[in-house]
């Protein structure tokens, strides 16, 4: 009689087996008929990609240090932050990691692209249409807080293991950031400012482009700096499905138990997600100078 | 010439609105109507009539209607019934894009909290209305320039908004507005957010642009001095209602409703009351007075700046002169002692 309170009454085991496995196997049929087209549709992702790597990767150190310090420097104007980056790649490169920063380095970047191209136009939408808004919102939710692990799972039935699955789990995990805070940012803009350009006359994408997204970009660049820290998060863990570089030697150190490579990696990656970090920050801090006032001449 | 006409104009905030208008119309006021209904009542029956060239005040205290009765005036709030018509085109059934034409064309407004855009300087907060109505840098920014000048603010030309004290950017506002050349020009609450002294040298702009300007000019306030000094008419509004509409004299010597009577008490009618105001024809002067000492005063001249005069000279009678002299009109000591024992 209690034995009905003390353990859940699952639904029947062969009931479950056959569930867990339709939704298995019409995913596979799924992924058998759709798969290749879908591996055309990501195609010119693969290109970018490679093409990025490549360039990262044939670009001779002095010169990708001296870009890399020069883009700090006039983001922040702080020798300091150049000092760090200097000594960042130094390391980098002298523990042998060159490659592989790279390598990570390429993949943040497009998979910042990719978040930035589809992320703004969806919260966009989103600020022009609630029920855009209500719809979406959950989805954001859900996907922020499915373990990452979880959603590898798919997008290797679908694609594979590679270098785009990797990129598009990534792009998956970090997008949110980016969608809801240009909502946001379009969303808090001074009725009153709307309510101006509206009564002269300004179309809705007049409105946008003139006075919404300018007035929301300090938190957009919010919104993709923390798109940035959470592509650096997942590339890691996107590693276990064939995403080389830093990731990758972070992921042979935990299963050979390899302290030094682990620690070595782990600090590069610490080093690149502050330069990032730093360099989106700043930037977004300088489009909102004229907030301040007094610093135009 | 009536430049805009507005005829039963109703607004009532919350879904399905238009069905609350038959309960208003049968005498439904703001409370019941939010407690039976959950609609919230803006405006009600509103019908007013705007000359050509004449500021037109509507003056009412917070939660009166009168910021979402000049909304409708460009359409910035839809009404739920009701008509507006301006230069006989009822705008109330305009699209999309005769709405949008109308506004870059017909109006321009200016704003209580100034409405600038903190990325642009002050020039092109200025031509921002232009460059909506796509207008070519060149033209639009002289005639920015102008306006700039003529506000009192020549050399802020590159400077930021935030970098100006809150006069100054009402000044932009104004300047915006007018550069657009709009015919009519909505004002809400435009001064209503600056200090006395400020809002005093705003009011003087104003009045000395609207001299050469001669727009037709909307104008919001909930201070009845402003409303007093500036208004050709007045509209006071109450709860959506519009209690009483007239000229200044009107409201301050027959206000019509103990709410209109109450806010007029305390005014000081010395000081807003001109000669011309108040003055009679010579039919209704005996001809004891009109043979006896006079006192000449010019018909733009308020009390306060001639009382000094009949107190000490004690004159039979006031003669009140137009500009070039001539006398319009007479004002006998006695009508004077009345209308300021109130």
């Amino acid at each position: 009689m209690f034995d009905f309170f003390l353990t859940f009454p699952a639904l029947p085991r062969e009931f479950l087996r056959d569930f867990k496995r339709g939704i298995d196997n019409g995913f596979k049929e799924f992924s058998r008929s759709y798969g290749e087209n879908i591996e055309t549709f990501f195609y010119p992702l693969m290109k970018l990609l490679v093409f990025i790597e490549r360039l990262l990767i044939s670009t001779p150190w002095p010169i990708f240090i001296g870009i890399v310090s020069i883009l700090g420097y006039w983001a922040t104007r702080s020798l300091k932050l150049v000092i760090g980056i200097i000594i960042a790649f130094t390391f980098i490169g002298l523990f042998g990691m060159w490659e592989d920063t790279m390598e990570t380095t390429g993949i943040i970047v497009v998979s910042t692209i990719v978040a930035v191209l589809v992320g703004i136009p969806l919260g966009i939408w989103m600020s022009k249409s609630s029920r855009a808004q209500t719809v979406i919102t959950p989805i954001l939710d859900f996907m922020q807080t499915l373990p990452p692990f979880v959603y590898l799972v798919p997008v290797v039935m679908l694609l594979g293991i590679g270098k785009v699955p990797g990129l598009i789990a990534v792009v998956i995990y970090a997008i949110p950031p980016v969608v809801r805070l240009t909502n946001l940012g379009i969303r808090e803009v001074d009725n009153e400012i709307i309510e101006a350009a509206e009564s002269f006359g300004a179309t809705p994408r007049q409105k946008l482009l003139k006075v919404q997204i300018p007035l929301a970009m300090p938190t957009i660049f919010a919104g993709i700096n923390q798109t940035i820290m959470m592509a650096l998060a997942m590339v890691i863990i996107a590693s276990m499905i064939g995403v080389k570089g830093l990731g990758l030697e972070v992921l042979r150190s935990i299963s050979n138990q390899y302290l030094a490579i682990g620690l070595l990696n782990g600090i590069a990656i610490v080093a690149i997600a502050i330069i990032f970090d730093r360099i989106s920050q700043a930037y977004g801090k300088r489009v909102q100078e004229h907030r301040k006032g007094g610093n135009h001449k | 010439m009536i430049k805009i006409k507005i005829k039963n104009l109703y607004k009532i905030f919350g879904r399905n609105s238009e069905l609350s208008i038959p309960l208003v119309e049968q005498g439904m006021g703001k409370d019941e109507l939010l407690e039976k209904k959950g609609h919230v009542l803006g405006l009600s029956n509103i019908n007013m009539d705007i000359e050509e060239g004449e500021i037109h005040v509507v003056m009412g205290l917070s939660g009166s209607g009168k910021s979402t009765l000049i909304r409708h005036i460009n359409r910035l709030v839809e009404p739920t019934s009701g008509n507006i018509i301006i230069d006989d085109v009822d705008i109330t059934g305009l699209d999309k894009e005769a709405l949008n034409n109308f506004r870059k064309n017909k109006t321009a407004m200016v704003f209580q909290s100034f409405g600038l855009l903190p990325h642009y300087n002050i020039l092109d907060n200025v031509t921002f209305g232009l460059d909506i109505k796509k207008i070519d840098k060149l033209t639009s920014q002289s005639k920015g320039k102008q306006w700039i000048n003529k506000v009192g603010l020549e050399g802020y030309e590159s400077r930021f908004p935030q970098e100006l004290s809150g006069g100054m950017q009402q000044r932009v506002g104004l300047a915006r507005a007018l550069t657009n050349d709009p015919e009519i020009l909505l004002m809400d609450e435009a001064f209503s957010a600056l200090d006395p002294l400020i809002r005093k040298d705003m009011q003087d702009i104003l009045i000395a642009l609207q001299k050469d300007l001669k727009k037709t000019i909307v104008f919001i306030t909930h201070d009845l001095d402003e409303a007093l000094k500036l208004g050709d008419k007045i509209a006071i509004l109450k709860d959506g209602f519009l209690d009483q509409e007239g000229t200044a004299v009107d409201i301050l010597l027959n206000p019509e409703t103990d709410y209109v009577r109450r806010f007029v008490e305390d005014v000081n009618r010395g000081r807003v009351l001109k000669a011309k105001n108040i003055m009679q024809d010579a039919s209704a002067i005996s001809k004891d007075l009109l043979n006896g000492q006079s006192l000449k005063v010019k018909a733009d001249d308020v009390i306060e700046k001639f009382i000094d005069r009949v107190v000490v000279d004690k004159p039979d009678l006031i003669e009140v002169l137009s500009e070039n002299g001539s006398a319009i009109g007479y004002l006998s000591p006695d009508r004077l002692s009345k209308i300021l024992r109130k």
